[in-house]
């Protein structure tokens, strides 16, 4: 069976599964609808979570990133799961007591304003979109590679299966769906990689392949790979280029946005009760970290086995790099997606491939009659390419592909169904027109969720120029924005409406503006985007750190001078503190 | 509804919050941020001990804390008789 084939079957099969299982549990109320009528069980809900966390960008991106990045690519490990240790000890067991269906409802409850509630629906929204439209560049990434259909084709495909569970089965659906999915990906991406462990260092548990030593040489993998990739003129792997300040503010930042991100939070409705929102916590990063302690593994292993494969000789020699004509099918595959791209400067028909921007080494590439780095790789395609580089088994490959489509989808539906919750219940059921039955507030949600698919499919068709930009800022924005509100909301009795709303306001417009200063999203930017011009040296990736710490201090100082909050708010605050008695979430 | 009793709860679980975070941000922040140079002078599983903090052992010590909240708070909340089982 051809490649090819082999992946449609196994891409295929899986979607069959989760449309099965999207028949199996439809959503016959709004109960079920948003939040699965409450009762999963902790360990399905751990992993239902951890489907739903690790999205293309984790699935596809991360360790690609990481393989480029080195040491500044631990922001992101760190960053991502750390998160989640906020949201399980700071947020999820309140606001599982609290017992409502969304975030702007605890928000516009907790604060007694409908504006903040808008506001937190406004941010909610915002930060959704710019995500959603990123998994749907991954599914197309996976299609148009894998499947060999056109983007458009492979959007459309992927949108008739999001459309048709979370449409129909709601939170229900996209639950069960999830646990599928988890499995599905959870063993593309731990396959090859064990695969490739075993292969470099005979050792084929990933997380001690990372320290291991290679067979028949003295050194271990990140020494070999410090000294190959030196000897190019990079920057040793175990090396950072961020400082200090920088690499911490980044992490807190993403901590912080990670625990604000409302489709994971609205996860911790669907358990029975709050002890086992915190269970289904444990087993949620248990599952994550299966994947996130394997992702440095697999980029060190990537980036060891790239070089490798472009620097066959040595690099003191003419003929130690790869001539184009040889290049392996990999390679050919990937530069028709145009993530790779191979431009001969000093015409000599082979690929040198080494850090160019790199001054210290500038005359020694010079001496090797060098004229600038030839092959530019896209960070993205790493983890999907790594089963070939490796020359791994083609049913490998295809498992691969329906991984990365499964990370994508599951992301996508969670997404979808907080904005169609945020539109329908928020919105509508909440602010705009409260005479809705629950019945029309089903359909009204379907519509939403149906009206988001299509517009997130637009976005990842179109992917305006600032969207792989935004989404990396969109943590910044949650932290500087809801996180602050959430936590205040919980660990405050003093906090009022206009404290929250003010220091959601100062951190949003802080971020946002510093943001768009140095990168210029809609306009060009104000200030070069170096290290020498950021305040006090902190990155615009970093700067939702400071947004936060803002949005705090604003916070606690306008709610000190003004009326404290009401009784029966008060009286809210102190139940939502105490675990016994949480009911079905519901609306009202 | 006991006032005070729910009041010494609280404290007891603000505590606990704290105990909690403090090894998360030892384990990230401290391990494999600020004082990631000094430990690299030590291995942890043949990889310098600040870069292993920063890639996989942060990860770990998070699902330890996570294992020993979930365990703390519930027999904390028995304690207080404020359990929901």
């Amino acid at each position: 069976m051809t490649l090819q084939a082999l992946t449609y079957l196994v891409v295929g099969a899986s979607f069959a599964l989760y449309i099965a299982i999207a028949l199996r549990t439809r959503a016959a109320n709004t109960g079920d609808f948003y939040v699965a009528g409450g009762g999963v069980h902790p360990i399905a809900n751990g992993m239902a979570t951890a489907a739903d966390w690790m999205s293309a960008a984790s699935f596809i991106s991360m360790a690609g990133l990481i393989a480029f990045l080195g040491y500044d690519g631990s922001v992101y490990l760190m960053g991502w799961t750390g998160g989640y240790v906020l949201l399980a000890l700071l947020l999820a067991p309140y606001l599982r007591k609290f017992g409502k269906f969304t975030v702007p409802d605890f928000i516009g409850d907790r604060y007694d304003s409908s504006t903040a509630r808008l506001v937190a629906v406004l941010c909610l929204i915002f930060v959704s979109f710019t995500y959603v439209a990123g998994q749907m560049r991954g599914v197309g990434i996976v299609f148009s590679r894998f499947l060999e259909v056109d983007l458009g084709v492979g959007l459309v495909i992927g949108m008739a299966i999001v459309f048709f569970y979370a449409v129909l089965g709601g939170m229900k659906g996209i639950t069960y769906t999830q646990v599928a999915q988890y499995c599905v990906l959870i063993t593309a991406y731990t396959v090859p990689a064990i695969f490739i462990a075993l292969q470099v260092t005979g050792m084929p548990l990933p997380q001690l392949a990372f320290g291991a030593t290679l067979p028949g040489e003295s050194v271990t993998v990140l020494e070999k790979l410090d000294e190959v990739v030196t000897e190019l003129g990079f920057r040793a792997y175990t090396d950072g280029a961020k400082s200090t300040l920088d690499v911490f503010c980044v992490t807190a930042a993403l901590m912080a946005g990670t625990a604000g991100l409302p489709h994971v939070i609205v996860r911790f409705f669907t358990v029975p009760k709050v002890s086992d929102a915190r269970r289904s916590a444990f087993w949620a990063l248990t599952f994550i970290a299966v994947l996130y302690t394997t992702a440095p593994a697999v980029g060190a292993l990537a980036r060891l086995n790239l070089h490798a494969t472009l620097q066959p000789g040595p690099v003191t020699e003419p003929a130690g790099s790869l001539t184009y004509a040889e290049r392996p099918s990999w390679m050919k595959t990937w530069e028709a997606t145009g993530l790779l791209r191979f431009e001969d400067k000093n015409g000599d028909g082979r690929i040198q491939y080494y850090g160019d921007t790199n001054p210290a080494f500038a005359a020694q590439a010079e001496a090797y009659g060098w004229a600038g780095n030839e092959l530019t790789v896209d960070p993205d395609i790493l983890v999907l390419a790594n089963p070939e580089i490796a020359q791994l088994p083609d049913w490998v490959i295809a498992l691969i592909a329906a991984g990365g489509i499964a990370a994508a989808l599951s992301t996508a539906a969670g997404l979808l169904l907080v904005i169609s919750s945020a539109v329908s219940h928020d919105l509508l059921r909440r602010t705009f027109a409260p005479e809705l039955t629950d019945k029309q507030e089903l359909r009204a949600g379907r519509l939403a969720a149906a009206g988001a698919i299509l517009l997130a499919g637009y976005l990842g068709y179109n992917p305006p120029g600032f969207v792989a930009q935004v989404v990396a800022f969109a943590f910044g924005l949650a932290a500087a924005s809801l996180f602050p509100a959430l936590l205040l909301g919980i660990f405050s009795l003093r906090m009022n409406a206009a404290g929250a709303i003010s220091g959601m306001l100062t951190g949003l417009l802080f971020t946002l503006g510093y943001i768009v200063a140095f990168k210029g999203v809609f306009m060009a930017p104000l200030f070069p985007n170096t290290a020498d011009a950021w305040l006090l040296g902190i990155s615009p990736e970093g700067i939702g750190a400071l947004g936060m710490v803002l949005n705090f201090a604003v916070a606690l100082t306008v709610s000190a001078l003004t009326a404290p909050p009401s009784p029966a708010t008060r009286a809210l605050v102190e139940n939502l503190r105490i675990p016994r008695g949480a009911g079905d979430a519901e609306a009202h | 509804m006991h006032d005070s009793s729910h009041r010494a709860y609280w404290r007891a679980n603000l505590a606990l919050i704290a105990r909690c975070l403090g090894l998360w941000f030892l384990a990230s922040f401290g391990g494999g941020i600020v004082f990631r140079d000094a430990l690299d002078a030590f291995t942890v599983l043949g990889v310098p001990a600040g870069f292993w903090f920063a890639q996989q052992g942060a990860i770990w010590v998070f699902l330890a804390v996570l294992a020993y909240y979930g365990w703390a708070s519930h027999r904390l909340d028995q304690k207080f008789d404020v359990d929901d089982d």
